[in-house]
């Protein structure tokens, strides 16, 4: 990913909407005082705004340089994605009487992150975007003082958040580990590339990447010829004569059985990026690399994501990451049931969120739904390589008697959630 | 000029006209015009042989298109330029551009004929541009992503709708300000008022559904949800809308559903489904009402619908992804 500067022609324009923006608001707080806001018959009474609360609840991390030059080392993937979330909200706002705040709580590497969510919680937020891996979102989730708000997992991937280990106060808008292997699985059916070697990192995290694989083989009838773990320690990129090593070293590594696709478990970013075009047999990379499933990607352009797309690049000043993607729709999932709702109490807000009547649009082709038995975020997966979309799934010819979307990952009938 | 050659002119006249009384006839040749989003191009079709005449180039990603008041000049939306080109209906090419505000989608001509209102769909406004002084004289905050712009017969009432806010907000062209807000279903497209003024139809994208919203008390009255058989629900995804003179028949384009349906107004329900090429977005009637034109975004090519005969008589291939069209009498 490219860090971008805003078009410098662009500037004086975005000041002069800003200043626009000032004037619109003072001119429909006159509005609102005098009673004239319009409202429709399902919203809430505009004669004072009222603010729904949201925080976004993430942890610094370790800071980490992608293997790529291509992609900057980002300290804000998510927050990004949150702030343009509570933008559109509040621009929906404007015309219901409903105004959106976000609470940014962004915890140091060696703070608590069940404190900050407790503090959260006595400051009467009950709506918390978490952009937390597995282990810190189930500690939050599990607290008492959570038991009344709603967590929306923007980042696990988890499958076991989505089974053995669900909450009722917790959805998931970001796609587990079996959607996206679901999804990628599909693709490669369709071409019938079904021969696959896959090739795991050595965190849990990849294990679990490479056991989604070998299920959505299972599910959709391809085969893994071997799964092999992978032990080499290589050059780094930025060594120079680096690619030497690598060059000896990822033919040696990849010497697999025939297979026609070589999907890599790269969660961390480690070795991933060093296997294309080195491996032993000429064929293509699929996984964490390579062709990628995943929720969002700059590549992506249909369905107007082109104007997401130009609208956060206006903001945050850089492309969106998928994690910014997950917690803008989470942000905005909360305002479009606020909006139709027409209500700002938590209670209401939550219940049409996993009601009947809820849909988001949110630049995917059609309209999104929480799975009502996991509280899964039902979404298309974009399948994305490194300068194009290659595809979305699900695939044309794989059915369900349901939603096609429920193809992608744990249907009703394999959900070993319990709420 | 040589026999020979006099014989084949004569000839190609004959062939020319034998394929006029085939296709439907119209009493006068239309020509249609379609924006082609990726081709950054405008197709030139005549309507008599339905075969394009004419390539013209415009500014990039091309969408809105409209004609001016008399006729002689069409306004195309180039979004990535930021502008509003002016093609020259006589000579076919680019002769003038107009301001716009930041990345211009949809807009409608006012009916007196001097005020374009623009969708800008970056920054969440409607832009006035005079086409005669070429000055934008006012922006209008809207929500999220404005797109359908649709004006009533007598201009004093405008309607846009905001995708990603999913509202019709109903402007008064006198004030320049947002007198209603309504709530419709997810990513409203296209708004259109029926010929007598009293109602609006909002299409919704992801909702799959049209709104009828009475213009007066500014409620929805009905919402029209479609089914096809075969085709699952989340294909159906209504944009465009055109509505004969008398109101009598209203169409709907379904996009990637690839259909484009016939509402009765009276009983609002679906009467007749076509099917068109991929990805219909708009639709114009031609002047005599006898066809429906289609801009078929994934297949590149336009339909066409004779409305006498209920049946698709051709797909004439356009640019790349065609987005919008409209005819000339």
């Amino acid at each position: 990913m490219v860090r971008i500067v805003p078009d410098r022609d662009r500037r004086p324009r975005a000041a002069r909407h800003l200043s626009d923006f000032r004037r619109y608001v003072a001119r429909s707080a006159v509005a609102l005082a005098l009673g004239l806001a319009p409202v429709t018959a399902t919203t809430a009474a505009a004669a004072e705004a009222v603010t729904i609360r949201i925080a976004y609840l993430t942890q610094e991390d370790r800071p980490q340089t992608p293997v790529t030059f291509l992609e900057p080392v980002l300290t804000d993937a998510g927050l990004q994605g949150a702030r343009l979330g509570v933008a559109d909200n509040d621009s929906t706002g404007r015309f219901t009487g409903q105004r959106f705040e976000l609470v940014e709580a962004v915890v140091p590497r060696d703070g608590s992150v069940a404190e900050a969510a407790q503090a959260l919680a006595a400051d009467g937020i009950r709506f918390i975007v978490a952009d937390l891996p597995r282990s810190p979102l189930r500690e939050v989730a599990a607290l008492t003082d959570m038991a009344e708000a709603l967590i929306f997992n923007t980042r696990a991937p988890d499958d076991s958040l989505r089974n053995d280990e669900c909450a009722a106060n917790l959805l998931h808008v970001t796609p587990s580990r079996r959607m996206l292997a679901d999804a990628l699985g599909q693709y490669l059916v369709w071409k019938k590339w079904t021969r696959w070697a896959v090739i795991a990192g050595p965190t849990p995290e990849d294990a679990a990447y490479a056991e989604a694989v070998q299920r959505a083989a299972t599910r959709f009838g391809a085969t893994v010829v071997e799964r092999r773990d992978w032990t080499f320690d290589i050059g780094h990129r930025r060594v120079d004569t680096g690619h030497v090593t690598i060059q000896s070293e990822v033919p040696t590594a990849t010497q697999l059985p025939d297979h026609d696709v070589l999907i890599v478990a790269d969660e961390h970013d480690r070795f991933g990026e060093y296997l294309a075009y080195r491996t032993w047999q000429p064929r293509p990379v699929a996984g964490t690399h390579g062709l990628v499933p995943t929720a969002w990607a700059r590549v992506h352009e249909q369905w107007g994501a082109t104007q997401l797309h130009s609208r956060f690049e206006k903001a945050a000043g850089r492309w969106m990451t998928a994690r910014d993607y997950t917690a803008w729709a989470a942000v905005r999932a909360i305002g479009e049931a606020a909006t139709r709702a027409g209500s700002a109490d938590p209670a209401a807000i939550a219940a049409f969120l996993r009601g009947d009547d809820f849909s988001l649009a949110a630049f995917k082709g059609e309209a999104l739904t929480f799975r009502e038995w996991d509280g899964q975020l039902r979404q298309p997966v974009l399948l994305a390589g490194p300068r194009m979309l290659i595809s979305v799934s699900p695939q044309d010819g794989f059915l369900h008697q349901g939603s096609l979307l429920d193809t992608l990952g744990d249907d009703r009938p394999e959900t070993r959630c319990r709420l | 000029m040589s026999r020979r050659r006099l014989a084949a002119s004569a000839v190609a006249a004959v062939t020319v006209s034998l394929a006029a009384l085939l296709a439907a006839a119209p009493a006068v040749a239309e020509t249609i015009f379609v924006s082609n989003e990726k081709d950054n191009t405008i197709s030139v079709i005549d309507g008599a042989t339905l075969e394009v005449t004419d390539t013209i180039d415009v500014g990039r990603r091309p969408r809105g298109i409209t004609f001016s008041a008399d006729k002689t000049q069409i306004y195309v939306c180039a979004g990535d330029d930021n502008r509003i080109d002016v093609i020259d209906i006589a000579s076919r090419r680019v002769v003038d551009s107009l301001p716009s505000g930041p990345d211009p989608e949809l807009f409608v001509l006012h009916p007196e004929g001097r005020i374009l209102y623009v969708a800008n769909e970056d920054d969440n406004m409607v832009s006035a541009v005079d086409v005669v002084d070429k000055v934008i004289t006012a922006e209008i905050i809207v929500g999220v992503e404005p797109e359908g712009m649709g004006i009533s017969p007598d201009g004093r009432l405008l309607v846009n709708t905001s995708e990603t806010t999913n509202m019709a907000h109903f402007i008064d062209t006198e004030t320049q300000e947002i007198v209603a807000n309504v709530l419709v279903d997810s990513r409203p497209r296209v708004a259109q008022f029926t010929r007598d003024g009293r109602e609006v139809w909002v299409s919704a994208e992801i909702g799959g559904t049209v709104s009828v919203i009475d213009a007066a008390s500014r409620e929805i009255v009905d919402k029209i949800g479609f089914e096809i058989p075969g085709i699952r629900r989340e294909a159906i995804q209504p944009v465009g809308i055109a509505i004969t003179e008398d109101g009598g028949r209203i169409f709907v384009a379904l996009g990637p559903s690839n259909r484009v349906a016939e509402i009765d107004p009276q009983t609002r329900e679906v009467v007749k489904y076509h099917l068109v090429g991929q990805r219909v977005w708009n639709l114009a009637l031609s002047p005599d009402e006898t066809r429906l034109y289609t801009t078929n975004g994934v297949s590149n090519d336009m339909s066409v619908i004779d409305l006498k005969n209920d049946r698709v008589i051709k797909s004439v291939g356009v640019g790349g992804a065609p987005w919008g069209v409209i005819v000339l009498p």
